[in-house]
């Protein structure tokens, strides 16, 4: 017998499948799945469907409401470091890639680097990071990121990963390290589209992406955040698959947290134009439905949003958002202010919101939201 | 009015582990909007036990923290709370970080292993209990409504138990009230009841069935007006308590005339 992975329920969920409950939607399954307190897959569907966009409304105040009940009127900030942009991954939508062209410069932070880095974002209040990297596990190894994870925890309460998957025994050594979390998106679910955007290198193995979490979860990595990129295939299709991965997640990883994110594709490479350009109403048609489908799951606003959609975007089920970020190594500080004479250093996509920290934070306030900086998980406290 | 009613309650302290409180009603600080809006419902409902998660907590920095900036512990006691904890473990190494910061040694045990419902987990409260309570610490542990566990706890030591009405955050009620009541008939310590307390009426209905106090959090954090419903609760809470002391009466299925069947033999024109 097969082992059995979230590859054989993706299988029975075939998009020909999802199609068929797409067109049997109507209104009146719409306003039954807008009623219920546990949504079914066919629920989810019909709240994503077209015929739902004329309850939006309706959506997002249920929405709001479950998200009120489960985390009140509460923002918890992050804020993503990347240790490097070196790649060895071919992705045409991403700025990192092996064969971008791009010539900016391509740098691995030492340590005395991260450290100051910590130390620049600690003075801006932040208590929880993201630490990043590029798809090189040869020239950025697990070892180093494992020490990453050690330094960082010298600074910040709550420490989480995204950068390559690997291996359940190398979750396990950074869930030792003090990893709280582990981000990996799928990107897209499609494996057609998945195999036409990712070229070449290791990230093309769809299947070994596919299981990353729940290796991660299994391993003990206690917030598993999941994700597809929107604006790479039919979101209607892969959000159905999303959802299926996180309640996949939820049931074999019992004791994780798992979370979503809903990161928008705008700026891409000259090479790549976005196939499947997702609007706003279609971005709050998709956090609201996900959010009557999942109420109690943190849901992060992506960076990639521009400080008035974050605004809009607050009340309508978001848990947690980044603030005063960089996506470049070095951004904080040792990189900060570029000289004309120096190449910058390459960033990962373009920030929208350049908001500082304490804006960001007054603007949460103003929404009658409180900022939280700290829920760090207790179960790192040797670290403490 | 407002007199006789102080009297009563003045009389009548709420004593945990030979501590005495006025109020029956305990704030947890989890999702207030803003630090002015917890600071209001504490002044409104008149708490004197407020929770307080430790992971959510700069206890290095209290001044900064918008949650410990309001607390005034000459004022309030402040019960540090477990949750995220998962084992045993956790939960006494959080316990001892929170007395070495300076806290009182009372500790309101939360092991949730499971991030969704967090649902407490019995066998580890259960194994958390006895190394918190040899540790000198004064236990309050967060429970499902089990009385047998209930029991358990209470031979442990603990200084109160505090089952859940229905799962944390639902405003939905006493869903668990068969397995509360007898949880109070059977109990020799303090029963608070905890979680799901989504209205005043359902903080009124644990008090009439013989609760010892209440512990409300997201209904008061998520109110409109934090102020009217905490004193909403306070009032309710108190109408509760008094109402168990003066005795319900027992709960009817139908109306109820004085003798509808044997009135005849009564009646002067029946007499043969």
């Amino acid at each position: 017998m097969e082992p059995f992975s979230f590859s054989n329920i993706l299988n029975k969920w075939s998009s020909e499948l999802i199609q068929e409950i797409y067109q049997r939607t109507d209104e009146d399954k719409v306003l039954h799945a807008l009623d219920k307190d546990t949504l079914s897959i066919e629920d989810l569907i019909a709240l994503l469907s077209p015929k739902a966009q004329p309850f939006l409304e309706k959506m997002a105040q249920k929405a709001n409401r479950l998200t009120r009940w489960h985390f009140g009127r509460t923002i918890s900030l992050y804020a993503p470091i990347y240790l490097s942009n070196l790649c060895a991954s071919d992705c045409v939508y991403c700025y990192f890639a092996s064969h971008s062209g791009i010539r900016e410069k391509r740098v691995t932070l030492t340590e005395e680097q991260l450290r100051s880095e910590c130390i620049a974002l600690n003075e801006k209040g932040i208590q929880t990071i993201l630490l990043l990297t590029g798809d090189a596990p040869k020239i950025v190894p697990v070892d180093y990121i494992s020490q990453a994870v050690r330094i960082a925890k010298e600074y910040f309460k709550s420490v989480s990963i995204e950068v390559y998957s690997m291996d359940e025994e190398h979750y396990a050594q950074l869930a030792k390290d003090g990893t709280e979390g582990v981000t990996l998106y799928m990107e897209t679910y499609d494996k057609d589209t998945y195999d036409k955007v990712h070229l070449s290198g290791k990230k093309k193995d769809y299947l070994y992406r596919l299981d990353a979490l729940e290796r991660a979860g299994r391993a003990g990595i206690r917030r598993l955040t999941c994700g597809v990129l929107l604006g790479l295939s039919d979101w209607r299709l892969d959000i159905v698959w999303l959802a299926l991965h996180a309640k996949y997640l939820e049931k074999m990883c019992w004791q994780s947290v798992v979370s979503l994110s809903f990161p928008r594709l705008k700026h891409t490479p000259s090479r790549f134009k976005v196939p499947h350009i997702v609007s706003l109403q279609e971005l709050v048609q998709i956090i609201t439905a996900m959010r009557l489908f999942m109420p109690y799951s943190p849901f992060n606003l992506s960076t990639r949003e521009s400080a008035e959609v974050r605004n809009h975007l607050i009340p309508l089920g978001i848990t947690s958002m980044s603030a005063g970020s960089s996506t470049r190594p070095g951004g904080y500080k040792v990189y900060q202010g570029t000289t004309p004479t120096q190449r910058p250093v390459l960033e990962q996509f373009e920030i929208d919101d350049q908001r500082t920290v304490e804006e960001v934070v007054s603007a949460i306030k103003d929404k009658g939201y409180d900022p939280v900086w700290i829920d760090f998980d207790p179960g790192f406290i040797k670290s403490l | 009015m407002e007199e006789i009613n102080n009297t009563y309650l003045d009389n009548d302290p709420l004593i945990i582990a030979g501590r005495k409180f006025k109020s029956r009603i305990l704030i947890g600080t989890g999702k207030f909007p803003s630090a002015e809006a917890l600071r209001k419902t504490i002044e409104a409902s008149g708490t004197e036990i407020i929770t307080v998660a430790l992971r959510r907590v700069d206890l290095k920095k209290p001044e900064n923290d918008s949650i410990l900036s309001v607390l005034n512990p000459k004022e309030v006691l402040i019960l540090p709370n477990t949750s995220g904890a998962r084992t045993a473990e956790e939960a006494l190494k959080l316990a001892r970080i929170a007395r070495a910061a300076g806290l009182e040694p009372w500790v309101k045990l939360e092991l949730t292993p499971e991030p969704r419902y967090l649902l407490p987990d019995p066998i580890e409260t259960l194994k958390a209990a006895e190394l918190l309570i040899k540790d000198g610490f004064t236990v309050l542990p967060y429970i499902q409504a089990d009385p047998i566990l209930a029991k358990k706890l209470e031979e442990l030591g603990t200084a109160t138990v505090m089952p859940l009405g229905s799962p944390i955050g639902s405003n939905k009620g006493l869903k668990t009230k068969e397995f509360i009541k007898i949880i109070i008939e059977q109990s020799n310590i303090p029963v608070v009841v905890d979680a799901g307390l989504g209205a005043p009426s359902h903080a009124a209905e644990a008090m009439e069935m013989g609760a010892d106090a209440v512990l409300v959090n997201t209904a008061l954090a998520d109110a409109q007006d934090h102020e009217k419903m905490a004193i909403a609760f306070r009032l309710s809470t108190e109408a509760g308590r008094l109402a168990f002391r003066a005795g319900l009466g027992p709960q009817r299925n139908t109306a109820e005339a004085s003798s509808p069947l044997t009135g005849f033999l009564f009646n002067s024109n029946n007499k043969s």
